[in-house]
């Protein structure tokens, strides 16, 4: 097989199996990987500035709160039907993304961190600051009448689970698809070399706005579904530790590879999940988590495989 | 009251917190200037500080005072000695890269953090203040009478806090001793320079290093053992003083150790002025604001010199 025929057919058979599940799992893992699959997009999202571009980003709980309340104070307050609420969701993203790219992107390396950071906490103090509208730490909850879409009910577990599924193989063959192409190329040479980018007559600044907005906007689709998905809107998934979420997920599937988002959100989600049982100081799994994988795989499980079996793997 | 005293006690509130803030930015402050790192543990550090101090006065028991000055030396230095074995077993490990070190420091916030939570527990504890006299101010006004001086209700303060401002005041010279008449200062600031060349010649740069996280990590305790008879300990402390000294530290112009004592003053002031003003929540959404847009527009800070 070639390289691209293994390609087809890895990820296709991921979609597949992933479409073959819903039929078999019992119900509570059913419910999971509904759950997995909408954060895997968050963490896909994440993937195409950190993996591909190289930007790390400490702030994009910012995209991800951006979505969902873009959709959910549609829909609780403009009392919008769910899919207008979800393009007002997707564009909020794109707003907020080109907005922060235009700023942040005049700074690099440690500066571009702390200053997407500060973007992103002063995004969550302001969620609480308009508490008057958005509930604020205690957010608020969509109705089951409101989440009837297409006259699909959304709370029902089997057709949340193709939502779920519809949106990651969206974002998942739209990532594929993108760093096929000239433009995702562009982008890893940037992460490379942005000197030699640059001097090759490349518009570095506009490639990496590009891969802001894209990533932004996909953050954002992923924020504002699990909010429609799972009812719930709050300020929480604006905070610092939903910007770090999306990182751990991405450095421990390993970064630069399409599969690696889908991989380590649903290794981090089992394993935070087995472990409650034990404790519920779970954010000590993710701790110890990330000191391990900078000492020891800093390329994550995906990584470690394309350099070790897989070199066709993208 | 009228205005006059409530903007004296702003200030005096607002020195307290500009004292033990400039302590824990300094410490961040020297780490980012030698190591070129940002330590996003500081604040972890910090908790630490308080929850040991708890922890000490609890053990010796006797005193206060006794239990404040034994938290005051143990404190800081086992906080010290953690952050310098973090930085052999994994700063040195990822060769201080600065993206990596970043992930890694996050992971060491949680790691500290959740710990604290299963060994300390989520209560907020006290630490009582050696001394704690309360002191009231006085107040002048001009009336028909000509001036007169009457003791507004309200507005005092204790010997505590002066003492805290005090005591910061010392160590912030000591740190500039230190750091400009030491051996060891001379080697940090040869580092800081140039780390090649200080290799070169024959400086222990990794060991400068560990001293100098360790310094920094300990200067935080140190800060947070003189707030906590005032604030409590908590598990969850950390995350204003990381935040403020960030902004102060940037602000200040990143590793520059008197814009980050001007600018602690600055944020620390402005900070208990407008509280009683705006609403803290506010205030806080402006200053993150403000750091990120010096940030991005004038990198250098507010009060550094432009690199060539």
């Amino acid at each position: 097989m070639s390289a691209t025929q293994k390609m087809i057919a890895l990820h296709g058979g991921l979609l597949g199996l992933l479409f073959v599940l819903q039929f078999l799992l019992p119900a509570y893992h059913h419910g999971n990987l509904a759950r997995v699959m909408v954060l895997a997009s968050y963490a896909i999202g994440y993937n195409i500035m950190f993996g591909y571009t190289g930007l790390l980003s400490l702030g994009h709980a910012l995209f991800f709160a951006a979505g969902m309340y873009g959709m959910g104070l549609a829909v609780n307050l403009g009392g919008v039907a769910p899919a207008p609420a979800l393009i007002a969701g997707v564009l909020a993203g794109v707003v907020v993304s080109a907005a922060l790219g235009l700023l942040a992107l005049r700074t690099a390396g440690v500066a571009f961190m702390i200053v997407t950071l500060m973007f992103a906490q002063a995004g969550y103090l302001a969620v609480l600051y308009f508490g008057a509208y958005t509930r604020g730490d205690e957010g608020f909850v969509i109705q089951q009448a409101q989440r009837i879409m297409w006259g699909i009910d959304l709370s029902d577990p089997a057709n949340r689970y193709f939502a779920a599924y519809a949106l990651f193989a969206i974002c998942l063959l739209l990532s594929l698809w993108v760093v096929q192409r000239p433009f995702g190329r562009v982008l890893v040479a940037i992460r490379e070399n942005e000197e030699r980018a640059r001097m090759l007559g490349y518009d570095v600044f506009r490639h990496k706005l590009g891969a802001v907005v894209l990533s932004g906007t996909i953050s954002a689709a992923a924020g504002a579904a699990y909010g429609l998905l799972f009812g719930y809107v709050g300020a929480s998934f604006a905070s610092v530790q939903y910007s770090i979420f999306p990182l751990l997920w991405v450095l421990l599937g390993g970064a630069g590879t399409v599969l690696g988002p889908f991989i380590g959100t649903l290794f981090m989600f089992y394993l935070i999940d087995l472990s409650s049982g034990l404790t519920s100081a779970y954010m000590l799994i993710a701790g110890v988590a990330l000191v391990v994988l900078t000492l020891f795989a800093p390329q994550g499980l995906a990584g470690e495989l394309r350099s070790r079996i897989w070199r066709w793997l993208p | 009251m009228d205005l006059g005293p409530y903007i004296l006690l702003a200030t005096l509130e607002g020195s307290v917190t500009a004292a033990v803030l400039a302590l824990t930015a300094i410490g961040l402050s020297l780490v980012f200037g030698v190591m070129r790192v940002v330590n996003v543990a500081h604040g972890e550090f910090f908790m630490l500080g308080a929850v040991l101090a708890w922890w000490v006065a609890h053990m010796v028991g006797a005193h206060p005072a006794l239990g404040f000055a034994a938290a005051l030396v143990v404190a800081p230095v086992l906080v010290g000695l953690v952050a310098v074995a973090a930085d052999m077993t994994v700063l040195k490990r990822v060769d201080y890269d600065p993206e990596r070190t970043i992930v890694a420091t996050i992971g060491m916030l949680y790691i500290i953090q959740q710990i604290t939570l299963m060994t300390y527990g989520p209560d907020a504890r006290p630490v009582e203040p050696p001394f704690n006299s309360r002191l009231a101010i006085p107040w002048f006004e001009y009336s028909e009478n000509g001036f007169q001086m009457y003791w507004p209700w309200g507005l005092s303060t204790t010997s505590y806090k002066l003492a805290v401002i005090a005591a910061a005041a010392v160590v912030l010279v000591g740190v500039w001793l230190l750091m400009a008449r030491t051996k060891i200062g001379l080697l940090m600031r040869a580092t800081q320079l140039d780390r090649e060349m200080a290799l070169a010649f024959g400086i222990p740069v990794e060991r400068v290093y560990a001293i100098v996280f360790g310094i920094g990590a300990g200067l935080a305790a140190l800060a947070a053992v003189l707030i906590v008879p005032i604030q409590q300990a908590h598990y969850l402390m950390g995350g204003d003083p990381l935040l403020l000294s960030f902004i102060v530290v940037i602000i200040g112009g990143l590793g520059s150790l008197p814009g980050t004592v001007i600018a602690a003053v600055l944020i620390g002031l402005s900070d208990g002025i407008i509280s009683v003003f705006f609403s803290p929540t506010l205030a806080k959404i402006l200053a993150t604001l403000l750091v990120a847009l010096v940030l991005v527009f004038r990198p250098e800070g507010l009060f550094g010199v432009k690199s060539r």
